[in-house]
This record gives structure tokens, C-alpha cells and sequence, in this order.
């Protein structure tokens, strides 16, 4: 930490983790897009799952959230915040072959993911659905994970711990404390267990971790993206340190208790849901904060937006995160949330949070990262970037719209009731006349699938045109 | 709500154990100088090292 221990001159950045990750992340994001994809289609076209179990709409949502969260975003999160770490530590990776013992351990998570979920080997727990041999084996990477980070934010060569570090660090504690907590089971067998709460407990802690498993993991982490990746992409720092550190502290303070507002109207005691809504309504303010901090770092050079898609994608994203922070808040408002509540209104608000917030500002930050991988300095067609650019907005706001819609209209329906008191539709009504939505969502989903399959021919073809040189970490400099 | 005399608890913890580590961020200088803190990862020749193709130089097989 001071001008005395410099780093050996040959030093070098372990790159090879990050590249592995990144590879990963694009890969997984196909297959789980395209998992997407069908459940969107089975919802319209029941019939297409040939009455195979294991390919039926029950099964494979989980692997679609499961595929896209976990294995896309994860591994996207898992590439980034081993880059990033050791550029603003200015060192390289703490223990590299535990940080490839945790590459080739998550991605074995992930395939045991694939092949259980299918089967119906489920805790059935949203989210948290692994049985609990590959529960555990996940709680081990993540150890792991946490190791190799904290090994090497501690080794680091700088004083100052970069803000986004500081976000990746929440997100891999929280995760790890998540995934415990919720994780406490009885097994009865090597692929069935029963959780140790129960009932209205259970659902309590399940949604405690349902929550701040967005908080944390889609939400922590990606905001580390943001406050690298937006400054290096736009070359200039980010709008207001000092507001960064706030938004920091006061997402992390606030974000726990948010989680009952996912059991409106349950048998959750009335007090915990409007803690659970009041918790929620505070977030407005941070969240609003760093949207705002990212966005305002163009701020004297918007002419940057115009030119460059890598830099579209990731302000596009922060519209996102600021579309859907409000609109959960919102949504978590009882009043509200009774009539958005068990309708396609969540799915869209997931999506514009999942497909806009999460989904552009890791393909803008790994757009960033691909060619600096490969030892190129740019990716191999910029104009595909623009092109995905395109196609992935026009799915996303095809998705959301026809979400958004449908969701409203199901809310409505369902509370609508005849002079006499009885409903005025039946639930088989309300389901037959969201097929229309179902099909504009489908197209919305294929759009952004298509989108991606191009990010994978970019990424393909930037990868073996370029070759990778390590590169040497700088000399430390004195600010110690 | 027996799972909330757990949740509770481990939460108010939780807070604790932040605050914490917030003062010892406080205590240590991490916040000491922001202004020049953000600019860092941009202005610093070392950090910026490997955007900077001039300044990449291929390193010797070990």
C-alpha cells in the first residue's frame, strides 16, 4: 500500500479467469434467452411442450431464471468484478488458481442446474431452487469467489478502494448470507429436502432472500458495472464521486426489509407488510441518486451517446434501472400491488429490470471487455454493436408494453363483478384474452434473443481475430 | 412470525457489522479525498495502462 512494495517488473494481470468468465457469460445468456424464449412460446402455444414432462412450462421457467440470473448474469459478474478489482487495485488476482478452481466450480453448478431442473428436482423455492448437494457445492465456490475478491482488494496496491469494488464486495457477502440463511434445510433424500421453516415463515424467509437477491445480485453488482465501465467507456469520471459513496451506503442500509412487500394480503402480520412498503418507497431515493450520478457523467459531452453504442447500451440501461426503481416502489404500495399483484404486471416489471437494467449494462460492459480480452482495441464490428443496440430496445419495449398491458387488463378482469355480486369472468376468460399480449411478447423476446445471437457472432469473431498479450500492471504510484 | 425473531435479529447484526466497517472506512481515509478518488481510474497513466496501446508491451514468456 505504500511506494515501497512495488510490483515485480514482469508482474502481470491474471486476465485468463476473466476471460473464461466473459466467454461464459455470452454463452449462457444464448441458452438461457433461448429457454426464454419457449416458455414464452408455451405460454401462448401450450401444446408445443408434446406432453413431455421435462419440457413442460413448470420446469424449465426455473432453468430460464435460473439460466439468465445466475449463469448469464452471474458469470458477467464474476468476469467484470475480477477485472476490475485488479485494474483500480493495481494488482493482480489473489490466488489465481482458486479463481480458476471457482470458474470451473460455478460452471459445474450451472450444468448440474441444467440437468436437475428439467427433472422436476426442485426446492420450489422461487429463485433458490437447487436441491441442496448443488446448494452446497454453490456455497462453496462462493467461498471461493469471496477469497479470491477479499485476497485481492487487500493486496491492493492503492489506498483508495474504488466505489465499485465496494459494490461487487456487497454483493458477494449478501449473496453468500442469502443463500444461507434461505438455504437451511432438512434432506431426506440426495434430491429431496424440506426447509426448516414453515408455512407463513417460510415464505417470510423465502422472499427476505427473494428480494435482496435483487438487491444484491441484480441490483449491487451491475451498479459495480456501472460505476467502471460507464467512466471508462465515456472517458470521464463519474458525475459525483462523493453521491457514489452515498448511494452505496444508503442502498445497502435500506435494502433488507424491503422483501414483505412480495406477500401483500398473506398472512404475513399487517405491520410486516407496510414495513416491507415502507422500506420499499425509501429505495426511490438511492436508487434515483446513482441512475441519476451514472446518467449525469455525460454530463458536457452528450454528443459521446451519438457515436458510440457501447456507451447507448450502458446509459439506456440506467433509463431502465430508473423506469423499474420507480415502478417497484410503486407497485409495492398495497393499493396498488392489489390490483398489480399475481399479474403479467410483475413480469413486466421484472423484465424492464431484467432485460433493460441488467441485461444492457452487461452487454455494454462486456462489449468493453471482449476486445481488451483478445488484445484488440475495438470488437470486431462496431456496427453490429449499434445493431444489437436496436434490436434488443425495440424486444425490450415490445416485451414490457405488451406485459404492462396485459397485466392491467388481468387485474381489471379479475376484480370486475356483477350486480349480484359474483365475478363477471371466469379465470379461463381472463387467460384466453391474454393471448394476443402472450404473442407481441414472444416476438418482444425473440427480438432481443436475436440480438444477442449477434453479440455471440461479435464476440466469436473479435475473440479469433485477436490474440491476447498479458499486460503488465503498472508500477505502483505514490498517493499512499 | 416466529421467523422474524430470526430475520430481526440477524438483520439489526447485519447493520451493526456495516457500520462498522463503515467507520472503518471513515477511520482509514477512504473518503478523505472524493474529488480526486472518481478521476483516478481515468487519469492515472497506471490504470488506464492496457487501454493504451503505445504503452502496451508484450511481456516475455515466463
Amino acid at each position: 500500500m505504500s511506494t515501497a512494495s512495488v510490483a515485480a517488473p514482469a508482474a502481470t494481470y491474471d486476465d485468463e479467469t476473466v476471460r473464461l468468465f466473459t466467454i461464459a457469460a455470452v454463452v449462457w445468456g444464448v441458452v438461457g434467452m433461448l429457454v426464454g424464449v419457449f416458455i414464452a412460446a408455451e405460454l401462448a402455444w401450450p401444446d408445443i411442450n408434446m406432453g413431455l414432462p421435462w419440457l413442460s412450462y413448470g420446469r424449465l421457467r426455473p432453468l430460464h431464471t435460473n439460466a439468465v440470473i445466475f449463469a448469464f448474469g452471474g458469470c458477467a459478474l464474476m468476469a467484470t468484478s475480477y477485472y476490475v478489482v485488479q485494474r483500480t487495485c493495481q494488482v493482480r488476482l489473489f490466488a489465481p488458481t482458486l479463481a480458476r478452481l471457482h470458474f470451473w466450480g460455478f460452471q459445474a453448478v450451472i450444468v448440474l442446474a441444467a440437468i436437475t431442473l428439467p427433472l422436476g428436482i426442485t426446492r420450489g423455492k422461487e429463485y433458490a431452487e437447487l436441491e441442496w448437494p448443488i446448494a452446497l457445492l454453490l456455497a462453496v465456490v462462493w467461498v471461493m469467489y469471496a477469497i479470491v475478491f477479499f485476497g485481492t482488494v487487500g493486496t491492493r496496491k492503492v489506498r483508495h478502494i474504488y466505489v465499485a469494488n465496494w459494490f461487487y464486495g456487497a454483493f458477494i457477502i449478501a449473496v453468500a448470507l442469502l443463500h444461507v440463511v434461505n438455504g437451511a434445510v432438512i434432506p431426506v433424500s440426495l434430491t429431496k429436502s424440506y426447509s426448516v421453516y414453515a408455512g407463513a415463515q417460510d415464505a417470510m424467509v423465502q422472499w427476505w432472500y427473494g428480494h435482496n437477491a435483487v438487491g444484491f445480485f441484480l441490483t449491487a453488482g451491475f451498479l459495480g458495472m456501472m460505476y467502471y465501465f460507464i467512466p471508462k467507456q465515456a472517458d470521464r469520471p463519474v458525475y459525483s464521486y462523493r453521491l457514489s459513496i452515498v448511494h452505496f451506503w444508503a442502498l445497502i442500509f435500506t435494502y433488507m426489509w424491503a422483501g414483505p412487500h412480495h406477500l401483500h394480503y398473506t398472512a404475513l402480520p399487517d405491520w410486516v407488510q407496510s414495513v416491507g412498503m415502507l422500506f420499499s418507497l425509501v429505495l426511490l431515493a438511492p436508487s434515483w441518486g446513482g441512475m441519476i450520478n451514472g446518467i449525469m457523467t455525460l454530463s458536457g459531452a452528450w454528443h459521446k451517446l451519438r457515436d458510440d453504442p457501447i456507451l447507448k447500451f450502458l446509459i439506456v440501461s440506467l433509463s431502465f434501472y430508473g423506469m423499474s426503481t420507480f415502478e417497484g416502489p410503486m407497485m409495492s404500495i398495497k393499493t396498488v400491488n392489489s390490483l398489480s399483484h399475481y399479474t403479467d404486471w410483475g413480469i413486466a416489471h421484472v423484465h424492464s429490470g431484467a432485460l433493460g437494467w441488467v441485461g444492457l449494462i452487461t452487454m455494454g460492459s462486456l462489449y468493453y471487455l471482449v476486445p481488451r480480452m483478445f488484445g484488440r482495441t475495438e470488437m470486431y464490428s462496431v456496427r453490429a454493436i449499434s445493431l444489437h443496440f436496436w434490436i434488443a430496445t425495440v424486444g425490450i419495449v415490445l416485451y414490457i408494453a405488451s406485459m404492462w398491458s396485459a397485466g392491467v387488463m388481468e387485474g381489471v378482469m379479475w376484480r370486475s363483478i356483477n350486480d349480484d355480486g359474483t365475478l363477471a369472468y371466469s379465470f379461463a376468460e381472463v387467460v384466453k384474452a391474454t393471448f394476443p399480449f402472450y404473442v407481441v411478447r414472444l416476438g418482444g423476446g425473440l427480438l432481443y434473443l436475436a440480438g444477442m445471437l449477434v453479440m455471440a457472432w461479435n464476440v466469436w469473431k473479435t475473440a479469433t481475430n485477436g490474440r491476447y498479450t498479458p499486460v503488465r500492471i503498472p508500477l505502483a504510484v505514490a498517493h499512499a | 412470525m416466529d421467523s422474524l425473531y430470526l430475520l430481526i435479529p440477524f438483520s439489526v447484526l447485519l447493520v451493526l457489522a456495516l457500520i462498522g466497517v463503515f467507520g472503518w472506512a471513515l477511520g482509514s481515509g477512504q473518503f478523505d479525498d472524493l474529488e480526486r478518488e472518481g478521476g483516478r481510474i481515468l487519469s492515472e497513466p497506471g490504470l488506464s495502462f492496457d487501454t493504451d496501446q503505445r504503452a502496451r508491451q508484450a511481456v516475455p514468456e515466463e
